[in-house]
């Protein structure tokens, strides 16, 4: 790491996070200015446009790539469009001790004389409250469900390779003639694709604006500098933005701006979750990186040093704080982009080349949360590959996590998509598949699945909210077997998916007439094709996910039922409501024997195992294959990213013998502390769910780091993930740390405020983890020692 | 014998031979090194180990008891009339009581050994028998051995060395790498800390080597024990001649010592003896610099 970035990077990190009031100010000038006299897409084209016309330019420094979403890095943009803060968010997230954002005196004015008078009741959380039904609303205040779309709007998708081999302005030649074949006359949706394309040729000429002003600002800045070197640096960051985004890039340095440019225009446009990114990096880079060497005009240094700067510029822009209840449990930084090395080539062939080993050492020297990164490992891939990655695993900051590429493929072809977009696509936000560049795959929200088996023994009450959620489906002590209390649940699930879905679609139709995304859309095939928006269905492919949450806790509450209650006989269920209802107080030898004596997941066990798999099944079956309203389909994933927590702390005792409002287990790991016989037995236990199945699974382990610590340690890694993958699994990431440096953080945590974690499908500074989420991942790495 | 006793079955055990491999732990060993870590090993039989500071004098222990005691009692053991039937472990909420070995058949063994098949394959690993002493349950360890032939699986034998010839030279044709524990070259002092002389195990490693098996010989460095001059000077020259893959030093530490109490046993050797991290390095550069190869 030189000095440029160095300074850069100590600049991004002590930087405040701060909320900018310049886009919902922009945003609602362009609101005002045009809302009702143009087309929705129009408006939407409109108001972007007012922000790459107006917002503040900043050009740091020592950067060589350029650009900010707010006014300065850490500066934080808010979208009252979607949902609006009141005073009193910016009350908390000011003064809060954990992911705090400042708030300046004069941006609570302008919120309160200009944003909240316009927005309230605009809001698209505003009309989404609004249109959901009162069983979807209790559902979602009791915890059974959450919903992504409430706060931040569909995103999900991730760049392919189509912005290195264009620039806006083909993109606008594209998409003007689209509009001059449309035929009014037999296509009687002529009109609204006009005014979808005409939207994004807005969003086009947007964004080649909004690089010019990067140039001239970056001439305006080297007229008055006297550093020589300076100057010149200066000088070519004009002429990069002068090229790009209008044009195609032609070499290494315009690629990365490129794609910043694209990149920053995605998330000032909407505020999508999972952030977007540029997907198989090293592939899209590679012929520019070989060009340049061949030519003389890069070098590894140099090439490397401009990839730290774009590096850096991910982790200037922290996730948008959200607003009411969401705003107080949740918390990070971390916007989810996460950049993927490896993999295969469109043909097939093995991906792996110069710069994905140079991805791996700025991975390796920056340590930043945000880009997060991943390997996607085929077995096509050279486990020299690999074993670079597992070095920087074994330093223990989580990055990068690691994803089966074969399966990724797999899971992609069985889900409709060609051989050629399954191999450029990969994996994004924690663990998510995806077709990238062509697909949306939203995540629509969790599913609480331990809740729902709660409310399944109360006979479809809920004790927690006081309220009959669910269908009467038999008071449990009078099942005379297992199989009665499976068939309860599994009507319980059908009953709960189908609220989530019904509202889910109510929700992807209020954003598809009321939200759409034209400048997203001009970069996702086929929207430009079908004129259509990508968040109404103008993407080649749609799917809607909803993520399963507690897999392991789900499965060892049944397998305690089956063993204790209908095999053993050594409870009854009366006796289990009983225990359960008094959160264990006073039956600690029946919470002993729930969680000491029951087979758990996690162990290799065929008796749990096979629990988990018809439970799974009994998921994929119920939500997989239902229609979206943009004509995809619905399908699942198990991954939990931190809703394991709050879903725990919605649920009362288990019959695992976890106390009540403890977290799940997360992703489809095993409860914390439930297994027994290491890393190869949770492996074989986690790939007996059919991985193929869903849009992703998140499998943590955890080591210490005297495990890994010689060359044995590091080999034993490689081959654990490879057969892991060989069984098709989708996703491991690793947790290498002591149990007492992370107590020591805990308890100083200002000495330790780089100790960077891996929570679930990303990593996060410890310190700025939630206590229950901190002393949850104390208990996970505890159980290493074996 | 298709059956034996063990006491552990160790999955993704990465430091007792090649790649990712599957221990398997028999129980009673002949020797009864005063630095042993695993004192629950020694013993033949099935033990109970009782953590008395987890007991909070519940009693159901005394309830569950076969024949009519408890092994503890307001957490003092009765080991006099244990019989280890472990129904006292089964009904231990305070995780004070663990039951250590339990009868198991080749048959059964092999089910958990199978279960790692494809890490072995991938990594190059296989399956090790260590103990206690694994030469100890001989017949049991041989149709192990030769089911895991049968199964293609590689193989190891971790021995202190301790057993009759005929019973080593019947196994050797079963095993693909012998883990071989050298622990002192002077005899008297060898009975002194071991409990048996070394005649037998030198005399067995020579015969072994001549076998031209593979062998990697594994040195405890104990601290103020068998890290002297004279006992490395020795060592080297006993081993040089010998067609060896190379030693092991593995660094003393004290985590056995807890385990000693549970047992109701002595601990030998000062509780306080540092660690043997430094004694290793020493070691390993007098042996390296004798010709031999440290692994």
């Amino acid at each position: 790491m030189n000095q440029r970035i160095k300074s850069l990077r100590e600049e991004s990190l002590s930087a405040v996070p701060h909320i900018s009031i310049e886009r919902a100010r922009l945003v609602t000038e362009a609101y005002q200015e045009y809302s009702g006299k143009v087309s929705v897409p129009v408006l939407r084209a409109l108001a972007f446009a007012n922000i790459m016309e107006k917002k503040q330019i900043h050009i740091g420094e020592g950067e060589l790539i350029v650009g900010e979403r707010g006014g300065v890095p850490q500066a934080t943009p808010t979208y009252p469009e979607l949902c609006c803060h009141t005073l009193q968010d910016f009350e908390l997230i000011d003064a809060r001790e954990k992911i705090a954002f400042r708030v300046t005196d004069d941006v609570r004015e302008v919120q309160a004389s200009e944003i909240i008078p316009y927005w309230q009741g605009r809001s698209m959380r505003d009309f989404i409250f609004n249109e959901m039904t009162e069983a979807w609303q209790d559902c979602y205040a009791a915890g059974i469900f959450t919903e992504f779309m409430e706060q931040r709007a569909p995103g999900h998708t991730v760049a392919d390779n189509k912005i290195y081999h264009f620039g806006m302005r083909d993109f606008q030649a594209k998409i003007r003639d689209q509009i001059s074949q449309l035929n009014y006359g037999k296509d009687p949706k002529a009109y609204d694709k006009r005014e979808q394309l005409r939207a994004m040729d807005i969003c086009a000429a947007a964004l080649i604006r909004f690089g010019e002003r990067h140039a001239e600002k970056a001439e305006a800045i080297a007229a008055q500098t006297d550093d020589c070197e300076r100057k010149q640096e200066l000088l070519r960051v004009a002429e990069v933005c002068r090229r790009v985004p209008a044009e195609a890039p032609r070499n290494f340095w315009e690629a990365l701006q490129m794609y910043w440019f694209v990149h920053l225009g995605v998330i000032t446009e909407l505020n999508t979750w999972d952030s977007f990114n540029p997907g198989r990096l090293d592939q899209h880079l590679r012929s520019f990186y070989e060009a340049g060497l061949a030519e003389g005009t890069l070098t590894r240094d140099k090439a490397k040093e401009l990839l730290q700067c774009f590096w850096i510029k991910f982790n200037n822009q922290p996730a948008p704080p959200k607003v009411g209840v969401t705003l107080a449990e949740s918390g990070t930084y971390t916007d989810f982009a996460n950049i993927n090395v490896g993999g295969l080539q469109p043909d097939g062939s093995d991906g792996v080349n110069e710069v994905s080993f140079l991805l791996l050492e700025v991975i390796d020297e920056m340590r930043l949360l945000q880009p997060s990164s991943n390997i996607q490992l085929s077995k096509k891939n050279p486990d020299r590959f690999l074993r670079r990655a597992c070095e920087i695993v074994r330093k223990g900051w989580g990055q990068p996590s690691m994803f089966n590429a074969d399966a990724v493929v797999q899971e992609l072809l069985r889900q409709g998509k060609s051989l050629v977009d399954a191999r450029c696509g990969g994996t994004s936000g924690c663990v998510e598949t995806g077709a990238f560049g062509k697909e949306a795959y939203i995540l629509t929200g969790y599913l609480n699945l331990v809740k729902i088996l709660e409310i399944t023994l109360h006979n479809g009450y809920d004790p927690h909210t006081k309220k009959q959620l669910g269908p009467k489906t038999g008071d449990p002590e009078l099942f005379v077997t297992f199989a009665d209390l499976l068939a309860a649940f599994r009507k319980q699930v059908e009953h709960f998916v189908e609220i989530k879905v019904q509202g889910s679609n109510v929700i992807d139709r209020l954003y598809a007439t009321r939200m759409p995304a034209p400048f997203l859309s001009i970069i996702v095939d086929d929207c430009i094709a079908k004129g259509q928006d990508y968040n109404a269905g103008g993407a080649r492919y749609n799917t809607n996910y909803i993520q399963g949450v507690g897999i392991g806790t789900l499965t060892d509450s049944f397998s305690a039922i089956k063993e204790h209650i209908f095999t053993t006989g050594k409870l009854t269920m009366a006796e289990l409501m009983q225990v359960l209802a008094a959160n264990f107080t006073g039956y600690e030898q029946q919470q002993w024997l729930l969680s000491q004596k029951t087979p758990r997941y996690g162990n290799d066990l065929d008796e749990a195992d096979a629990i988990m798999r018809e439970l799974f099944q009994m998921y994929y079956d119920i939500v997989n294959g239902r229609p979206t309203v943009k004509g995809g389909v619905y399908r699942i994933n198990m991954l939990p990213t931190t809703c394991h927590v709050y879903f725990g702390s919605v649920t009362g005792a288990t019959p695992d013998g976890r106390l009540a409002e403890q977290p799940f287990s997360e992703g489809i790991s095993p409860v914390q502390g439930a297994d027994h016989f290491g890393p190869t037995a949770v492996v074989k236990s986690a790939s007996k769910m059919d991985h193929l199945l869903t849009g992703g699974t998140l499998l943590n382990l955890k080591f210490t780091p005297s495990l890994l610590a010689n060359d044995e340690g590091l080999k034993s890694l490689v081959q654990l993930v490879r057969t892991y993958f060989r069984l098709d699994g989708h996703h491991v990431q690793f947790n290498v740390v002591n149990v007492e440096t992370l107590r020591a953080a805990q308890r100083e945590p200002e000495k330790y405020r780089d100790l960077i974690v891996r929570v679930a499908g990303y990593s996060d500074y410890f310190s700025n983890l939630s206590r229950p989420l901190q002393d949850e991942i104390i208990a996970r790495t505890e159980h290493q020692q074996f | 014998m298709q059956q034996g006793t063990i006491f552990n079955i160790q999955r993704f055990s990465i430091h007792d031979g090649p790649g990712i491999r599957t221990t398997i732990f028999l129980k009673g060993c002949p020797l009864g090194c005063a630095w042993c870590h695993n004192p629950e090993s020694q013993h033949a039989l099935p033990q109970i180990m009782v953590r008395a500071e987890r007991c909070q004098g519940c009693g159901a222990c005394v309830s569950a008891c076969a024949n009519g005691s408890a092994v503890i009692t307001q957490g003092k053991r009765q080991p006099a009339t244990c019989r280890a039937c472990g129904n006292c472990v089964d009904v231990c909420a305070h995780d004070a009581l663990e039951l250590v070995g339990r009868t198991m058949t080749v048959t059964e063994v092999m089910q958990e050994i199978m279960k790692d098949e494809l890490f072995y394959d991938q990594s190059g690993g296989g399956v090790s028998f260590s103990g206690g002493e694994p030469l100890l349950q001989a017949e049991f360890l041989e149709n192990l051995l030769a089911a895991c032939r049968r199964q293609g699986l590689h193989t190891v034998v971790d021995t202190c060395g301790y057993a009759p010839w005929p019973v080593l030279a019947k196994l050797a044709p079963l095993v693909d790498l012998f883990l071989f524990d050298v622990k002192l070259m002077d005899e008297a002092r060898h009975k002194q800390y071991t409990g048996v002389s070394n005649r037998i195990i030198l005399q067995n490693l020579t015969s072994l080597a001549a076998l031209q098996k593979q062998i990697e010989v594994r040195v405890p460095i104990i601290p103020g024990v068998n890290d002297d001059r004279k006992n490395m000077e020795a060592l080297a020259e006993f081993l040089r001649p010998l067609p060896i893959l190379g030693v092991k030093l593995l660094p003393y530490h004290a985590y056995g010592v807890p385990k000693y109490a549970y047992l109701g046993q002595a601990y030998r050797l000062d509780e306080q003896l540092p660690a043997g991290e430094v004694a290793v390095e020493k070691s390993a550069a007098f042996l390296r610099g004798a010709g031999l190869a440290i692994i």
